[in-house]
């Protein structure tokens, strides 16, 4: 059984998310991470690699720097590692990447494809569905646990009030949930060997199947009319009161607001 | 492709065991507005198997047309079923928005639609109106008058992109449940009702579904609570969100919770405000031993008022709070439950 989970490199906005004076973000002092949802759906894989020895691909789209996720990958057990980067790239939405990376993936023998639900950093969830309408494949969004049953997955789907447990035979695509496990650390093995191994580059002629008037900023049909960091709502008033005190002065406020 | 041959704005009337879903009202609601300036109407687009029935909500909650597609295939949501129909209404009918929320059905529904389609998608959007892009005249580039421009946050709410789709249409987002407003509902006002299905024909594609189980317990949704009550780790355990759910009776409100109670089985996730739960805008929002991560703030920060109580004064949930009460939680919070009590005679 063969594997391929599509994973992103993101600024890390947890806990170490660094505001400039003005409020805004200050992405500079920010870390690059793997995306969590993208982590969670690794380690799904690499659960099936370890029961059925399913061997596991790992593909990203991004500019070189992208390569050290992939090592991380690959020292978690990852068995191979593919980049995509091209100038011609940039500046994708979700449309463009999507139709790069099924374009990619149509280079790859695979049964199952694994992306994350949403990138912290655009949590747009589409690029997950999207890849699977390019390749006419059936998609299950939103997975808090996946089984691989013979020629088939059985995938328990979330809603807001629910789940659905969901079968499909493969290949299909499911995106995950950072709800769905807890990643494995890497080994220090695998770090080692993970410096060793050779990360496939691939570039613009490597996508199978693609129009150039698809890919980049050019072939995205969303346009940024604006971007703005957000100036954060300042802080109101703070009171540092004994219990009672503090009780009534927040009842004031309350009268005060209409609350009650 | 001649965009001028794209008309109206669309909206998915999403449907739950045959009940609408309150985003399509919602929808419904800011589709009217853009309409309005656009000079045209609203029509709302109606998947499932038996659900003529709800056509009439439709229309009184303000759609003045409602084009169903009512098929066995459709009895429970599937990607594939769900988008062949509304890629097939877009196709035939020609919209020039189309509008899904941005639910858990939406936010797959949608992109597998706006792909097939070949048009662009906007995730999230929390503002939406009629605009032109570029937003300014731009030499050598030319100003396209009476395009949707789309207005959504991203990296955990830090940041604000407006967005056009101006080559492509329909003009497609999927918007946040809870942010944009219904319209009253008018009594007996009908709307023009088209039926028309596509054909189903059952492919690799159709999933089986073996097992539906709905969430034991979550009889109410935070997104609809006026008042919230949320803890955080700061609560310390399971047994203590008893104080919190007190106040939370006393108002009239819900108790919600960040992600770390989540995380250590303190509170079902049906209850998580943050990124990677609800997005809420109660009137008033208690957080309570909460520190205030990224995370949660993009989750809650627009709710009317923000009161926080947490012993750690230099804690960053102070820096988006109303009102910040520094101190021990378990002191205030009764003491503020008796206060109400007696203050509301209960």
């Amino acid at each position: 059984m063969k594997i391929v989970v599509c994973i992103k490199q993101v600024p890390d906005t947890k806990g170490g998310v660094k505001f400039n004076p003005d409020g805004t973000l200050d992405r500079a002092a920010m870390l690059a991470i793997m995306n969590p949802d993208d982590k969670a759906g690794l380690e799904a894989a690499l659960r099936i690699k370890d029961e059925t020895g399913a061997e596991v691909t790992v593909l990203t789209m991004g500019l070189p720097k992208a390569d050290d996720v992939l090592r991380e990958a690959l020292a978690m057990g990852a068995d191979n590692a593919i980049l995509v980067t091209d100038r011609v790239l940039g500046g994708a939405d979700t449309w463009a990447t999507s139709t790069t990376i099924a374009g990619a993936l149509r280079n790859i023998d695979y049964d199952l494809i694994i992306t994350g639900r949403q990138a912290i950093d655009g949590d747009t969830a589409q690029v997950g569905p999207q890849i699977a309408e390019h390749l006419g494949l059936p998609v299950i969004s939103y997975a808090e646990e996946i089984k691989v049953e013979g020629d088939s997955v059985v995938v328990k789907r979330q809603y807001e009030d629910r789940y659905h447990e969901i079968k499909a035979k493969m290949p299909c695509l499911i995106t995950a949930l950072s709800e769905l496990n807890v990643p494995r650390y890497m080994t220090p093995g695998g770090i080692f060997d993970a410096y060793e191994k050779e990360v496939t580059v691939w570039g613009r002629p490597d996508l199978k199947d693609v129009d150039d008037s698809n890919l980049g900023l050019k072939g995205s049909p969303t346009k940024i009319a604006k971007a703005s960091d957000k100036v954060r709502k300042g802080a109101g008033e703070k009171v540092n009161l004994d219990p009672t005190e503090s009780v009534s002065y927040l009842m004031d406020k309350l009268k005060e607001k209409h609350v009650i | 492709m001649g965009l001028e041959e794209y008309k109206g704005v669309y909206i998915y009337a999403q449907q739950v065991d045959n009940q609408i879903s309150p985003i399509a009202f919602e929808l419904i609601g800011k589709a009217k507005e853009l309409a309005s300036d656009l000079g045209t109407d609203v029509t709302a687009v109606l998947l499932g198997s038996n659900v003529k029935g709800l056509v009439d909500e439709l229309a009184e909650y303000g759609a003045d047309k409602v084009i169903v597609v009512d098929d066995p295939e459709l009895e429970t949501y599937r990607t594939e079923p769900y988008a062949h129909a509304l890629a097939a209404v877009i196709n035939e009918y020609k919209p020039e928005i189309m509008l899904v929320g941005a639910t858990a059905i939406g936010r797959d529904l949608g992109p597998t639609v706006s792909a097939r389609v070949k048009t662009g998608l906007t995730a999230d959007c929390t503002v939406l109106e009629i605009g032109d892009f570029p937003l300014n005249p731009t030499p050598g580039q030319e100003q396209k008058h009476n395009q949707l421009l789309m207005t959504r946050p991203a990296f955990g709410g830090n940041t604000i992109a407006t967005i056009a789709c101006p080559d492509n249409r329909p003009q497609m987002a999927t918007v946040r449940p809870g942010v944009m407003q219904k319209l009253p509902r008018e009594a007996g006002r009908k709307a023009e009702v088209i039926d028309y299905n596509p054909g189903f024909t059952p492919n690799n594609r159709y999933v089986e579904i073996l097992n539906v189980v709905k969430a034991v317990g979550s009889v109410k949704n935070i997104m609809d609570a006026k008042i919230l009550v949320s803890g955080g780790r700061g609560v310390g355990s399971k047994e203590n969100f008893a104080i919190l759910e007190e106040l939370a009776d006393v108002l009239g409100g819900m108790v919600s919770c960040s992600r770390a109670v989540v995380e250590n089985g303190w509170l079902a996730q049906d209850y998580q405000v943050g990124q990677t739960g609800k997005t809420v805008r109660p009137n008033v929002y208690f957080a309570i031993g909460i520190s205030g991560a990224i995370q949660h703030v993009a989750g809650m920060e627009e709710s009317d008022i923000i009161i926080a109580i947490n012993k750690d004064e230099d804690a960053p949930i102070f820096d988006v709070a109303d009102y910040g009460l520094v101190g021990d939680l378990n002191k205030i919070v009764p003491q503020l439950t008796a206060a109400l009590k007696a203050e509301l005679g209960k």
